[in-house]
């Protein structure tokens, strides 16, 4: 291994590690986040020329405090005193066990409910995932300088507010976790299937680090059912990844997919982590549901739409939002017939009128019914609340094969 | 830390008896906490006037800074660990008082020297 590829497995495998052990040690997200750029930076300096050191991680930690030392001892005593009043609270209380690892801090201090939405998902990317900032920024579609902005404010809250650096008590713990899993997942759908008319429709830089950072939560925390069920969601998602979008730049449907593309590791990971969800016993929380559903559909040559069926009405009875009714719809649609499916989802009119798949939908089972007249207007509908690129290519492909 | 809690309302003298009832136990609570500083209800915002001696002779406005549709009714200051405790107290203060907490925190002492916080 050389040292270029040393540097990038240890900033994947290590700069979380890096980040969390100096915001204890400091007291300051600020800190962690400058003393473990400075220490990559020093790696790729040195190790070219010194050479890999035999422990990367051991060396990164200690080049990191050491060097934030040194600056600590730099700054004037006001400055000083200005870092005092930026410290993050360390104020652990209660035992922690096994979870009390400092990288699960610094998942729940970045995912904390008080920081906007926008905020968690930039600060999760730079602070945990290692993300620089031009590159979270160009992920969103934003200047540099308005993510640089957004993340420093982030971390100003954190210091001002007092927003403590630790993992929640246990009587906390399902909600915020549930909060942590939403940003993992908002960040897995945004590079699944970007939302935005100006990027490539699917971007794996997104979707892979979202995999990575769930991965590494489930490995912090592996009894916990929705993580789990998270992790398996999205490697069964992504699995399909190089099969969903065609050469011509189109979305191709679930059933009209090469399943010889499909990515076979991460299918096989998937449905381990489903079936071990399904043998431990416990009810299953949102994300265990779609994973199971999604495992259903990478099972065999065709899904079996009558599990598929009972899943979502399990899924609904847990979550019964107009997105999972329409969901449901579908697999309807799929069992009984395309009739029955348009029932539902015309009910449904009310809350997603809005909404470019619920007309995707519509569209669908009216051509299904040769009311072509109706599925052209649905089509049109659809696409003109679209922006995803490749899904607009493909509704335009299905509104031009109209009779 | 403090954090001042402001009391968001949109009606003038909304309070019920009810409401008072709850937010004297809450209140009770707060001091048997540790976490009570301060607390008031303030009159409403149309009986406010605006001061401003910045320039040569001082000027009075009457009425609120700004007008708004919702403003504070009232606040509490309250000491906690951290955000996250500041939360879970006022999360059963806005269901005692029954109206949206705006939770802020304090500058830091040490930024004020001299400032000394009200202690019950």
């Amino acid at each position: 291994m050389d040292a270029g590829e040393a540097l990038t497995r240890a900033h994947r495998e290590e700069w979380a590690r890096v980040v969390a052990t100096l915001a204890k040690r400091f007291g300051s997200l600020d800190l962690a986040e400058e003393g473990a750029a400075e220490a990559f930076a020093t790696a790729a300096e040195r190790w070219p020329r010194d050479g890999i050191p035999p422990n990367p991680g051991a060396w990164l930690s200690t080049t990191a405090t050491r060097t934030t030392i040194d600056r600590i001892r730099r700054e004037s005593t006001r400055d000083a005193r200005h870092r005092e009043a930026m410290l993050v609270y360390d104020t652990a209380t209660e035992p922690l066990g096994a979870i009390d690892d400092d990288r699960l801090r610094l998942i729940f201090t970045c995912c904390h409910p008080a920081l906007a939405m926008e905020a968690r998902v930039a600060l999760t990317l730079r602070m945990v995932g290692g993300l620089s900032v031009p590159e979270i920024a160009r992920a969103f579609l934003v200047q540099d300088t308005t993510m640089g902005a957004r993340i420093t404010r982030a971390k100003a809250k954190i210091a001002a507010a007092g927003i403590p650096y630790r993992v929640p008590a246990a009587s906390d713990l399902p909600a915020r976790l549930a909060g942590v899993l939403t940003v993992l997942y908002l960040i897995f759908t945004e590079g699944h299937l970007a939302s935005g008319a100006d990027t490539e429709p699917v971007r794996e830089e997104l979707s892979g680090e979202a995999i990575r950072l769930t991965r590494m939560l489930h490995q912090l925390l592996p009894d916990d059912g929705e993580t789990a069920g998270l992790l398996a969601l999205m490697l069964l998602t992504d699995a399909r990844r190089s099969a969903r979008v065609s050469s011509l730049g189109e979305l191709v449907p679930l059933d009209e997919q090469d399943r010889g593309l499909w990515d076979a590791a991460r299918i096989a990971e998937g449905h381990a982590l489903v079936r071990a969800r399904l043998a431990s016993g416990e009810a299953p929380g949102r994300y265990q549901l779609l994973a199971a559903i999604n495992a259903v559909h990478t099972d065999g040559e065709r899904s079996d739409w009558v599990q598929v069926v009972a899943l979502y009405d399990q899924l609904a009875r847990l979550d019964p939002s107009p997105i999972v009714r329409l969901n449901r719809a579908v697999a309807i649609a799929e069992r009984d017939g395309a009739d029955a499916g348009l029932t539902l989802v015309d009910a449904l009119a009310p809350a997603l009128d809005g909404y470019h798949g619920f007309h995707a939908v519509r569209a669908e089972l009216l051509r299904r019914l040769d009311r072509t007249l109706d599925a052209r207007a649905a089509y049109t509908a659809a696409i003109a609340l679209a922006a995803n690129t490749a899904e607009v290519a493909y509704l335009e492909r299905m509104r031009e094969r109209l009779a | 830390m403090q954090y001042l809690i402001n009391v968001i309302d949109s009606r003038t003298n909304s309070g019920t008896a009810e409401e008072m009832v709850a937010i004297d136990a809450f209140n009770e609570k707060l001091i048997a906490g540790g976490h009570w500083v301060f607390a008031g209800g303030l009159a409403d915002p149309t009986v406010s006037t605006v001061i401003d001696n910045r320039g040569e002779t001082p000027v009075l406005t009457d009425g609120p800074f700004v007008e708004t549709k919702e403003w504070a009714a009232g606040f509490w200051i309250i000491e906690a660990r951290d955000l996250d405790e500041a939360i879970a107290l006022m999360t059963e203060g806005s269901r005692a008082c029954n109206r949206k907490l705006e939770v802020r925190p304090l500058l830091a002492p040490p930024q004020y020297p001299g400032w000394m916080p009200a202690r019950p």
